[in-house]
């Protein structure tokens, strides 16, 4: 190990043909650890989940089993084999079998290119602390979660139930849009790093951590990656008030427990990933990288560990403080805001990417000129639409006064083809008991009126004594 | 491609362990019939009947896939790009801006015919 300056690249750091020689008793020890750990991490993460939501919710949250609960989990994943399987008699018996495997097996495999530490001796064997590595790494994880996508719509498909169809459908549809933005995200690191392995993504990261230059592909990633998961705010294919557990709903014992584990190793897996593109992967956080023994050995899996955990409390505290977004606004933000501003991003590091490799040549100033018209033509003609947008709303606002509210009738189609629906205010003057009531007699007070206007019988008599 | 015998090996245990859990929950668990416990759940409502092959789903859901679809190979472009970046240079950023720009004309056009709305 040679005495370079804090943070430059070792001669720890582990390369790509690190990753070559072949030593079945390492490979044997680093699948049965990654495994175990995948497993064991969740039975942690659903404790501190529990615990941390009942603390935002001034409850206890579960505290029987155990020290501080700690068991609480352990309890669960014995309770559950010893439920019975039930299998509903419309199923399509062999897609109902394969489901929840295929949700499982896919989060299972994706954490394997996840770099946890540099190179280290194991028994005499120097290895890096990380599965395996190649190439085009970082496409694994996506080809997963795209794999993924599969157990969920053959959930809901062949449940046969409407509440499982749409829950399928709906998750689906999110998982997928997530995805184009979680993608675009992703090319703003490959463009710094040059690289798509996650060990040539993490020494990239040497001399400073991509969520600093790239903090807006940052930003964009943190938010895919809780669409991704089907986590709330995002929790839709699963919203319990509506479609009671989403695909999963006709799943009991074993094979919901599949389920629940892929969402919390996702979970795990894009926080990783976070840690790894953005966040310096098992690199020590700024003062410690001051020591030079920080990243080197085993230590650095405390801070990717650490680093880890702060995603996994993020994704608690978002469910502890936010409600459920609808449907439509989950969509237009994964479509209408995520991935146009992380082209818009990405067009913007390109060119200043490629004026720091090629000053003088003319075509990067060409192109820096046409984005920059990309982007000022987008910014006007936002405002263009949205000034047409207010003034429409006000001519069918003056519009739906003078008809009078017909809800559900389909105002005139503007020309784009989009129809708009005539919604009924939701400030009336007689929700406050202006107008209502003869002017001559006192105003009653407004929960008076609720409590008249829904006592059927005999509102008359009351109302009007 | 010594590196990717490590994932086939992850891949066969977690193939493993899942098929497993699922015989698994079938042994361990009890058995006992009923009627209602058996027919799709519908919080406690008479099951609608589903026609033959699985249900009918709104078609936006087919316009979402495409969508992906369009953009998911966009992407697929991008990375090679982004890792040839510098190599390529300014005729690179060229081409690549050309071809985003394409597939932004297109994604305006989409959601001009409210492609992208939900209601």
């Amino acid at each position: 190990m040679t005495n370079l300056a804090a943070g430059a690249v070792s001669a720890a750091d582990p390369t790509l043909a690190s990753f070559s020689p072949l030593v079945w008793w390492i490979i044997a020890i680093k699948v049965v650890v990654i495994f175990l750990f995948l497993l064991l991490f969740q039975i942690l993460m659903i404790w501190a989940e529990r615990r941390v939501i009942g603390r935002m919710q001034n409850r206890p949250g579960p505290n029987r089993w155990g020290p501080f609960g700690l068991l609480q989990p352990v309890a669960d994943a014995l309770k559950l084999p010893l439920k019975e399987d039930i299998v509903p008699r419309q199923v399509d018996k062999l897609l109902f079998f394969l489901a929840p495997i295929l949700s499982a097996v896919p989060a299972l495999i994706s954490f394997a290119i996840i770099p946890v530490g540099p190179e280290v001796s194991i028994f005499g064997v120097h290895t890096p602390l990380q599965l395996t590595d190649f190439p085009v790494a970082v496409l694994l994880v996506l080809a997963m979660s795209s794999i993924a996508v599969y157990g969920i719509v053959l959930a809901g498909w062949s449940s046969t139930g409407p509440y499982s169809l749409l829950g399928g459908l709906r998750s689906s549809a999110q998982v997928i849009s997530y995805e184009i933005a979680m993608g675009l995200s992703f090319v703003a690191v490959f463009l710094y790093a040059g690289t798509l392995s996650t060990t040539g993504i993490v020494n990239a990261q040497a001399h400073g951590w991509y969520v600093w230059e790239l903090l807006p592909s940052f930003l964009i990633y943190v938010l895919t990656m809780v669409g991704e998961t089907n986590r709330l705010p995002f929790d839709l294919p699963e919203g319990e008030g509506e479609l009671v557990g989403g695909y999963n709903t006709e799943f009991s014992s074993m094979r919901f427990v599949l389920f629940y584990l892929a969402e919390y190793v996702n979970m795990l897996t894009v926080s990783a990933l976070a840690t790894t593109l953005f966040l310096g992967g098992w690199r020590a956080p700024w003062p410690l990288s001051l020591w030079s023994g920080a990243n080197s050995g085993w230590y650095p899996i405390i801070w990717f560990l650490i680093k880890v955990a702060l995603f996994e409390f993020g994704f608690i505290w978002l469910r502890g403080s936010l409600p459920r977004v609808r449907y439509d606004q989950l969509m237009a933000l994964g479509w209408k805001i995520l991935i146009p501003v992380s082209i818009i991003w990405l067009l913007l590091i390109a060119t200043v990417r490629a004026w720091r490799y090629d000053t003088h040549s003319t075509a990067v100033y060409v192109v820096g000129g046409v984005v920059l018209a990309i982007i000022i033509v987008i910014a006007v003609s936002w405002d263009i639409a949205a000034e047409r947008r207010a003034s429409r709303a006000a001519g069918a606002e003056s519009a739906a006064q003078e008809a009078g509210p017909e809800p559900g009738t389909p105002a005139a189609a503007p020309r784009g083809g989009r129809v708009t629906y005539r919604v009924p205010p939701l400030d009336l003057p007689h929700y406050h008991g202006v107008g209502v009531t003869d002017p001559s007699r006192p105003v009653p007070p407004p929960a008076g009126a609720a409590v008249g206007a829904g006592d059927s019988n005999g509102t008359k008599e009351v109302t009007g004594a | 491609m010594n590196s990717y015998v490590p994932i086939l090996v992850l891949a066969l245990l977690a193939v493993g362990f899942a098929v497993f859990s699922v015989v698994l929950g079938t042994l361990t668990g009890p058995k006992r019939w009923n009627r209602a416990k058996l027919q799709a759940y519908e919080s406690g409502i008479e099951p609608t009947p589903q026609p033959p092959g699985g249900g009918r789903f709104p078609v936006k859901y087919y316009l979402t896939a495409m969508l992906f679809i369009l953009f998911d190979i966009e992407i697929v472009f991008l990375y090679p790009w982004a890792v040839t970046f510098q190599k390529l240079g300014a005729f690179g950023l060229v081409e690549m801006v050309t071809f985003v720009v394409t597939v932004l004309i297109a994604y305006a056009y989409v959601w001009r015919r409210g492609g992208l709305e939900w209601d």
